[in-house]
């Protein structure tokens, strides 16, 4: 690991205004993906400015704004407390089974709301710094996209880069409509609503989000919604546990007299950011909630899939996915 | 700083070396465990001694002899930051590289060598301690972040002569082979009974809407919750086996037996 400053943030404004001042920094929050990437020669910051003392770890039930009613879950939280919060629990199951999805117990301790949102990709080629990425380093050109590209993107790639995002948790959060709230040295805030945070790749694969350099992600904001008596997130990996998802799928169905009134599909492992299926999500609505709907909307979701040389496979278990996703959000029967 | 601290002597040592080379007591007392005391103690304790001193002769024979070699203490540290924290009680103080992970330091700086360095990358859980009693893997965390942190390890689970249940579980249910995973195997159950006792969910527990209280352990919340702790050896079904019996509280029958 290459030498860098370390230094212990005192507040929010004092956090903000040292990352600003320094293009060379980076914030250390559970540090699980940063650390790591430290390791590899990923990641060279000058200067970690550990944001962990800050508070800003609280869940509460938003008051006012055009939110009021939904929910506010602190940036510097961890993902472990955010998951069993009773009000997260019993309002957005379908949050808490997607972190829990995620990483394991111990990384879950560690890993912050907002740490999660920022992870980078496992693409192995960006992990392996002896290898062309674009993503690392723009301009070297993109070693899977004519390598080994089992676990890349179907939807929504460029020629610059395949890579697939990998977090869990943002799944469920576009899945739910949630905005992401940031902070920055003058002290001003803004909300980046989910679709928008997040980027495809295009030709500047090297930028993940449209967060700037030195804004803080003070909070997640969840909409109100119907959604809890009927959602699921569905992992599938290479194992049963502990593994990064190769689809994964946040279903979530609003049904009243055998009608379903509203749909939420999003999925992960698919592409460059949680991949929400709109159009699926609309040919659902007032249709009866039957498998051989679901097999509709899947077939529909899956419909623009661009698969690679190593990852046909992902078009066919997304369909599967997306219909199982569907019939457990449904029936509540795993198994 | 911690590294140069003098050996000092529990209850159990000092009664050892009372009974067994009392000539020696004062010279120990003074100035440690020599080579030519451990050479005695190790005749000693040969020649069968009884289970309490045989137990406290362990303790001894097990821990360095003299202060830490020189090479323990680092040759150069580069934007040192100071911290304090506690480990398994004892307060520390030192200044460490920026870079020095938590685990690095347990291992270099303090000698607990009990917690393991399987990956370095998070993706094992041999490194696994308990900070501010929440297991974390040590490897990804700074020791520089742990300012005014209570940090507990393998070496810190025992009470005494007196193993954890889950390590005294581990033992009887044959929960390992090589034991590189076991320190954080323990850990990481020590946790998870205290997770499901809090009522912490799992990707496997049913209807997180309906949880009130503790959640039941079953085999398969075990294993999901265990499953960031690799073992390569393959001690699974033992160590589920063990985590069961503490969890249960009754004995579980071993899935082996001896031949003959
Ligand atoms: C072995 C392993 C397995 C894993 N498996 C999974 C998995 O299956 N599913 C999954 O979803 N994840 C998985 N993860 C990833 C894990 O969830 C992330 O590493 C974690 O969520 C990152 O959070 P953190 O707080 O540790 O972030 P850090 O590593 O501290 O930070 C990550 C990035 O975000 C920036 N940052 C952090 N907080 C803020 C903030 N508030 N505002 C602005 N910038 C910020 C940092 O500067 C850094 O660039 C796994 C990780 C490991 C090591
Ligand atoms: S897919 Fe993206 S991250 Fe992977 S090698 Fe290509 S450019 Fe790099
Ligand atoms: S050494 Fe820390 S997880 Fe492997
Ligand atoms: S006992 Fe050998 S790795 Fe687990």
């Amino acid at each position: 690991m290459r030498p860098f400053k370390y230094t212990n943030a005192k507040d929010v404004p004092s956090a903000t205004r040292l990352l600003t001042a320094n293009p060379g920094g980076r914030f250390l929050a559970g540090g699980t993906n940063l650390l790591d990437l430290m390791k590899e020669d990923v990641e060279r910051p000058n200067e970690l400015i550990d944001i962990s003392r800050l508070g800003l770890d609280q869940i509460k039930t938003i008051a006012t704004g055009p939110h009021k009613g939904g929910l506010s879950i602190g940036g510097l939280g961890k993902n472990t407390d955010a998951a069993n919060h009773a009000l997260v629990r019993q309002h957005y199951p379908l949050l808490t089974q997607a972190i829990l999805a995620g990483a394991s117990g111990q990384i879950r301790n560690m890993a912050t709301n907002g740490g999660n949102l920022l992870q980078r990709t496992r693409c192995p080629y960006f992990y392996e710094v002896s290898m062309p990425c674009n993503k690392r380093e723009p301009g070297t050109g993109c070693g899977a996209l004519e390598g080994i590209n089992r676990l890349h993107a179907i939807f929504g790639w460029s020629d610059k880069c395949i890579a697939v995002y990998p977090s869990d948790m943002s799944v469920a959060l576009a899945a739910l409509d949630a905005v992401v709230r940031v902070r920055d040295a003058a002290g001003q805030e803004r909300t980046i609503p989910f679709g928008d945070f997040h980027r495809l790749p295009g030709d500047t694969p090297e930028k993940d989000t449209n967060l700037n350099h030195g804004e803080l992600i003070t909070a997640i904001e969840l909409p109100k919604n119907n959604f809890a008596e009927k959602s699921y997130y569905l992992k599938v990996r290479d194992r049963a546990s502990y593994a990064f998802a190769l689809v994964s799928v946040a279903a979530a169905l609003e049904v009243s007299n055998n009608r379903i009134d509203q749909a939420r599909i999003a999925m992960g492992g698919v592409a460059h950011k949680p991949w929400r299926a709109l159009q699926a999500e609309q040919m659902l609505v007032g249709k009866e909630p039957t498998e051989a709907n679901f097999r509709l909307a899947a077939e529909a979701a899956m419909a623009d899939a661009k698969p690679l040389e190593h990852n046909k496979y992902k078009v066919e278990l997304g369909r599967r996915s997306i219909v199982r996703a569907l019939q457990v959000a449904m029936d509540g029967k795993r198994s | 700083m911690e590294e140069n601290e003098k050996l000092q002597l529990t209850e159990d040592e000092k009664k050892l070396f009372e009974d067994l080379m009392p000539e020696d007591l004062d010279e120990i007392l003074d100035t440690g465990v020599n080579r030519r005391h451990f050479l005695k103690l190790l005749t000693l304790t040969g020649g069968g001694i009884l289970a309490y001193q045989a137990a406290a002769a362990e303790q001894v024979l097990t821990r360095p002899l003299n202060a830490p070699p020189a090479e323990l203490l680092p040759a150069s540290i580069e934007n040192g930051v100071d911290v304090s924290f506690k480990v398994n009680g004892a307060a520390k103080k030192l200044t460490v590289d920026s870079r020095m992970t938590l685990l690095d330091t347990l291992r270099e700086r303090l000698e607990l060598t009990g917690s393991k360095k399987g990956c370095d990358h998070g993706q094992c859980g041999a490194c696994t301690v308990l900070v501010d009693g929440r297991r974390v893997l040590s490897c990804l965390t700074l020791a520089a972040s742990c300012e005014g942190r209570s940090v507990k390890t393998i070496e810190g689970l025992a009470q005494g002569n007196e193993l954890h249940p889950v390590q005294a579980a581990f033992i009887k249910n044959d929960g390992f082979q090589c034991g590189f995973c076991t320190p954080g195997q323990i850990c990481s159950a020590v946790a998870v009974l205290e997770e499901a006792k809090r009522g912490e969910a799992s990707y496997v527990t049913e209807n997180v809407r309906k949880i009130s209280g503790a959640i039941p352990l079953s085999d398969e919340e075990i294993r999901e919750r265990m499953s960031g702790n690799l073992c390569r050896c393959g001690a699974y079904p033992n160590i589920v086996a063990a985590i069961r019996e503490v969890y249960s509280g009754k004995p579980v029958e071993p899935t082996w037996k001896f031949v003959g």
